[in-house]
């Protein structure tokens, strides 16, 4: 530890090393947070000099909109089914591969590229997936589960926005329940082997019970991105067919910059933000637990 | 008993083959298609493209203004991981090794902010910086990402500059280096593992952001490559083998990355979970 007698002493280091980071950090993140809460209680349209107080105006209008409500239950639908899906594949990826496979780096790096790809062109190749492959592979073989394009039907474009975040997603999570896995001591295994553990007993005994901190950090990671999606929503559906694939990213966007409500758009962009940080929350506290227990 | 064991590697290596395909199918359809005239795609968008003609490639490559739009990527992303390594690492020595009482509050701020969305400051960033006219600048965006990739980078500064021995920098110090160059010449070189990883994942949100550029960069040739394939695509979508072709385009430079960096983007992602 450091310290500095003089004040100018501490002044000076102060400037050198975390003044401009301090800067960027008060002015990008908390000025905006700060005026963005404001916004919700007035009725500022966010370039107007002078605005009015509104008091809980804005809350109640968001809570009012039907299409909020139904925007945000399709997103929870959204994240319930992709966090799922998504972590019980990269956890079977990250067994699979780890388990001694030949190649298993060259298919490491394989099921990790689509991560690498932003969403908004991964979603273009998956609508010319969904309106043009699919609907011709339904069409010379006569299968109706793709006659008709899945993104011109509300139902199926949910599942193809489902397949599209787990695509994408579940490589990322792989890696990470690999790293868990190649954390735990070989000779525990090799001693559960010797007393006649078998492979599964091992799995469920010792493995999932040691990775708790892996699922810890994936689960964290997939609830966060699968609730902020807003790339592949875009490029793949535009929240179509009427609106009824809007994610509450899009939702937030469209009202404010689609149909000029900030105020109402911020206060939803607020609510979202309670909803993220209280699920952060619970969630890492739930695992600390469980994570002590074991 | 061997017998049953090769078996079963096989068995899994067949399984991890089938599942490689799934995965790498829609780029082998991208790649297949963009080689194709619009109406051989809409024939049979399966099929091989009867002749190798890069038409659909020069097209794109000149609509898509592609060099522009890689150029203006590139500047950003490393402009922008320049700044996010150097402020990051000064600040989070600063936080370790000068026993202020408010350092504990900064770092408890900044990881509460990595909690907030995008969205929920995306409107107020627009106005504000609307009007204070710095949107279109290719460095305000840097300073923005600055802004936003701080608190991560900070956070895992901290947690490894805490493991470095202070007796490392006593010794330079008593050779009358100043601080600044203390940490320059000797703290910042042992940081470099985490270094690595920082500008690894920084390289991935940045290079394939769209959200926050296409809000700052409205102008045409100020384009980052996703948008500039944003806007490409919603134009020619109709027009298939273009559209894939620039697909192609836009996925080439960060593939070619991956494959010169893989050891560090795999090692980079699993060492940026566990912290």
């Amino acid at each position: 530890m450091y310290t500095e007698k003089k004040l100018a002493e501490n002044i000076k280091v102060f400037v050198m090393f975390a003044f401009v980071p301090l800067l960027a950090f008060l002015t990008v993140k908390v000025i905006p947070f700060a005026i963005g809460v404001t916004m919700t209680f007035t009725d500022w349209n966010g370039v107007a000099s002078s605005f009015q107080f509104k008091g809980f105006e804005n809350y109640i209008a968001a809570f009012r909109d039907a299409e909020f409500w139904h925007s945000m239950l399709f997103t929870v639908r959204y994240v319930v089914c992709s966090v799922v899906l998504t972590n019980v594949i990269a956890f079977a990826l990250a067994l699979l591969v780890s388990s001694g496979v030949k190649g298993q780096n060259a298919f490491r790096l394989g099921f990790f590229t689509p991560n690498l790809i932003g969403g908004i062109i991964l979603g273009f190749i998956w609508q010319f997936i969904f309106s043009r492959v699919l609907v011709y592979v339904g069409k010379e073989a006569a299968w109706d589960l793709f006659a008709n394009s899945w993104l011109a039907q509300p139902d199926k474009a949910f599942w193809a926005l489902v397949i599209v975040g787990v695509w994408q997603t579940s490589g990322y999570m792989m890696l990470i329940y690999i790293a868990g896995l190649t954390g735990i001591p070989g000779s525990l295994l090799e001693a559960a082997g010797l007393d006649g553990a078998s492979k599964w007993q091992q799995l469920i005994r010792i493995k999932i019970p040691l990775m708790v901190p892996a699922f810890t950090i994936s689960l964290f990671l997939t609830l966060q991105k699968s609730f902020m999606v807003y790339d592949t929503n875009l490029s793949l559906t535009q929240g179509g067919p009427y609106r009824s694939t809007e994610l509450i990213a899009m939702h937030v966007y469209n009202e404010a910059f689609l149909y000029q409500r900030y105020g109402s758009g911020q206060a939803k962009a607020v609510i979202l933000f309670i909803i993220v940080a209280l699920i952060a929350v619970i969630q890492v506290r739930a695992m600390k637990r469980l994570e002590v227990r074991s | 008993m061997r017998r049953k064991k090769s078996l079963k590697q096989t068995g899994l290596f067949a399984l991890a083959c089938i599942l490689a395909v799934v995965y790498m199918f829609p780029f082998v359809l991208i790649v297949l298609n963009s080689f194709k005239s619009r109406l051989n795609v809409v024939a049979n968008p399966l099929g091989l493209p009867k002749s190798f003609s890069f038409d659909n490639y020069s097209g794109a490559f000149k609509t898509m203004s592609f060099g522009t739009a890689v150029v203006n990527s590139l500047t950003v992303t490393v402009v922008s991981i320049v700044l996010i390594i150097v402020f990051s690492s000064m600040l989070a020595y600063f936080l370790v090794r000068w026993n202020w009482k408010i350092n504990n509050f900064i770092l408890l701020m900044m990881v509460c902010a990595m909690i907030i969305p995008f969205q929920a400051l995306m409107i107020p960033f627009v106005s504000i910086y609307g009007k204070l006219g710095v949107l279109n600048s290719k460095w305000a965006l840097s300073y923005f990402y600055l802004g936003f990739g701080l608190s991560m980078a900070t956070f895992m500064y901290h947690g490894f500059i805490k493991g470095v021995p202070l007796e490392l920098e006593e010794a330079a110090r008593i050779d009358g280096a100043s601080k600044y160059r203390v940490f320059w010449k000797v703290v910042f070189p042992l940081l470099m593992p985490i270094t690595t990883t920082i500008a690894i994942l920084d390289v991935l949100w940045i290079w394939n952001d769209f959200l926050l550029p296409s809000l700052i960069l409205t102008d045409k040739d100020a384009r980052t490559l996703p948008l500039s394939t944003f806007y490409f695509f919603g134009q020619y979508t109709s027009d298939y083998g273009s559209a894939m072709a620039a697909l192609v385009l836009s996925i080439v430079p960060i593939i070619v990355f991956y494959l010169l960096m893989q050891k560090h983007v795999i090692k980079g992602v699993m060492d940026g979970a566990v912290k």
